[in-house]
């Protein structure tokens, strides 16, 4: 079931060879751009529907479906590209390696996609830690300008497409769409009103696509080998190729390419290098970065990384990042550890986020240290769902999963140290 | 970084920043300069040394013809603005819950032991602050650690103090993977389908 490495489509991803223009033609990117172009906007985006590509980013929408929002172009009003590169979900670090050793696979990407969208500017919205990787990255479009491949008439295509690189500086929220726009364009991360969604109304008021790194990324690869090719990996519904990060307990951590839908106990004993102490020693896994909620080991023993069975398990593909738990971890501070996360990245613009998240911290640090009583555990099941749903954005949402799933699949686990505590 | 202390009263960019800054202001459309706002506080930051004073604030808000509060707004929303001094080097430990698996906490404690410290303070000779942070997007070469613009990886205690010591004596240190790990790659091939890579040099 493995992919084949010739269906690879990230062929540098651990940097083994060098990231610059000429490495990176030789293995493939720029070729032949002008003649994709060539073929109209409704091709691309055709051959993308073919794909079946699903957005990368966490929540998994179709790609092709997105561009296809962008209002008419009248000529006048400009349309904008943005790429988000706010790489911030604990587990992922996927991005990360495209942006420092496969940058011109996203900037050619980025030219293919916004001429298929009518847009002649794009911005590169990369989280501001990433300082490394926005100069390989800010090297690469000036290599590309310089080569032509960027500014007017844009690999000889005939579209012009100006592409900029904006540094955040440090707030996991801006890796929300409309947070994003809103830093942007100058002010705090605070997300909008959806709808108006941003293809109709996004940066400067303007229709503007959002899309994730690695969405963008495999582009140009989509419309190379065809839509069909990319739809043949992987699963119905859940097609092509994923960079899959698995972190924590397994004995040796990495990224990996693999096939959409490659059951989750091959991605982890092949590439991670199995469990710490065996499978059997496996406690639990958040299958796709923070925001998931935790799957047991009897899930994981046969379910497979993709939306459609991790979303059946009431779980989640998120951005395929894996994180290990082995039977060492204390779970409650783990999930806890989460929660303080979504404390200190809550933007404080809605109340059951803002003062949710901070109140589930509280009280599961309490509950991790057996203090409480078993009401408490069904109070917080409670209000976790008094916070989803009722935010503006999905960070209130993907608060309150984890914890719904620490509830969900370890609640014994909570009761025994209340009870312990009550015996001592 | 070389600069003693000030307290910056009066806030003006550099010769070399001003012209950094027309650059950064192309970037957006006419009537949009407001949007450059993060690049102008990075650019003051590193010129102050590794923080954001008030002067530097109002100077970014009159050149971008934004009010003063919306500056303040800005500044204290992102965490990588930091509104007091820091030291030479500002160690910011990643806590987060996938670096917490893999022993960020010991990191945090062997760190502040070792330079006499607690979370958010700066050590006398004014060489280091250290300050957790959240998930710095390193997570398969966990636990990371970022000095200043470069993310030390794949830590143990042992080999986060050493780096500390060199960085007290002066020497270089070097980022990315303290265990010679190449980016996020396994550290050795686990299995024998492990990806090759498409033609990479030195692959069987």
């Amino acid at each position: 079931m493995l992919i084949k490495d010739s269906d690879r489509i990230f062929t540098n991803l651990y940097g083994r060879q060098d990231w610059h223009l000429p490495e990176a033609k030789s293995r493939g990117d720029w070729d032949k751009t002008k003649t994709y172009i060539a073929q109209g906007q409704q091709w691309i985006i055709q051959e993308v529907m073919t794909s079946g590509l699903r957005g990368r980013g966490g929540a998994g929408f179709p790609t092709g479906k997105k561009w296809s929002f962008m209002p008419k172009d009248d000529g006048v009003t400009p349309r904008y590209l943005i790429i988000n590169a706010d790489e911030s979900e604990p587990g992922t670090c996927k991005d990360r390696d495209i942006l420092r050793h496969e940058p011109h696979k996203l900037i050619e990407g980025a030219l293919l996609s916004a001429f298929a969208i009518g847009s002649h500017t794009g911005y590169i919205y990369i989280r501001g830690e990433f300082y490394r990787e926005a100069q390989h990255l800010e090297t690469a479009i000036e290599e590309a300008y310089e080569a032509g491949l960027l500014g007017k008439n844009a690999a000889g295509s005939g579209w012009d497409f100006d592409l900029y690189v904006h540094r955040g500086a440090g707030a996991y929220i801006c890796g929300e769409e409309t947070a994003l726009l809103e830093s942007l364009e100058g002010r705090k991360g605070m997300p909008r009103l959806k709808p108006p969604f941003p293809a109709v109304v996004g940066l400067y008021g303007c229709p503007t696509i959002v899309n994730n790194v690695e969405t963008i990324a495999v582009v140009p690869t989509i419309l190379r080998r065809g839509g069909a090719w990319f739809a043949s990996l992987g699963t119905p519904d859940n097609t092509g190729t994923k960079i899959f990060c698995i972190a924590g307990h397994v004995n040796t951590p990495c990224n990996v390419e693999e096939a959409m839908g490659i059951p989750l106990k091959e991605l982890i004993e092949t590439y991670g290098g199995g469990v710490r102490g065996g499978w059997d020693n496996l406690l639990a896994v958040i299958p796709g970065g923070a925001s998931v909620p935790l799957i047991p080991t009897d899930i994981c023993d046969n379910v497979l990384m993709d939306f459609t069975s991790l979303a059946q398990c009431k779980s989640g593909l998120g951005t395929g990042a894996l994180i290990v738990m082995d039977k060492s971890t204390d779970i409650v501070k783990a999930i806890a550890r989460l929660s303080k996360f979504y404390m200190h990245e809550s933007c404080g613009q809605c109340t059951p986020c803002r003062e949710g998240t901070g109140w589930m911290w509280r009280m599961l640090t309490r509950l991790s240290d057996g203090i409480g009583t078993v009401e408490d555990i069904d109070l917080l099941e409670q209000v976790t769902y008094e916070i989803e749903g009722h935010t503006i954005c999905a960070l209130g949402d993907a608060a309150a999963w984890p914890v719904q799933g620490l509830i969900r699949h370890f609640r014994p686990e909570l009761e025994r140290r209340l009870g312990v505590r009550r015996a001592g | 970084m070389s600069n003693p202390p000030k307290d910056f009263k009066i806030f003006e960019f550099s010769k070399e920043n001003k012209a950094k800054i027309e650059l950064i202001l192309k970037r957006y459309p006419e009537g949009r300069q407001a949007s450059a706002i993060l690049p102008l506080f990075d650019l003051a930051q590193r010129q102050c040394g590794g923080w954001l004073p008030p002067s530097a604030i109002e100077k970014v808000t009159e050149i971008l013809g934004v009010s003063l509060v919306r500056g303040y707004e800005v500044a204290t929303f992102y965490t990588m603005f930091n509104l007091t001094p820091v030291g030479q080097y500002h160690v910011q430990i990643c806590g987060t819950t996938p670096c917490m698996l893999r022993g960020s906490e010991d990191l945090k404690r062997v760190c502040k032991k070792h330079l006499g410290i607690a979370e958010g303070e700066t050590t006398e000779d004014g060489l280091f602050t250290v300050n957790e942070v959240e998930c710095i997007g390193a997570c398969v070469n966990a636990p990371a650690v970022q000095i200043n613009d470069d993310y030390f990886e794949d830590l143990t205690k042992e080999t986060f103090l050493n780096l500390l010591e060199d960085l007290k004596g002066g020497k270089d240190i070097k980022p990315g993977s303290a265990v010679g790990r190449q980016g996020s790659a396994p550290l050795e091939p686990p299995h024998e389908r492990h990806p090759r890579e498409g033609g990479e040099p030195g692959d069987a």
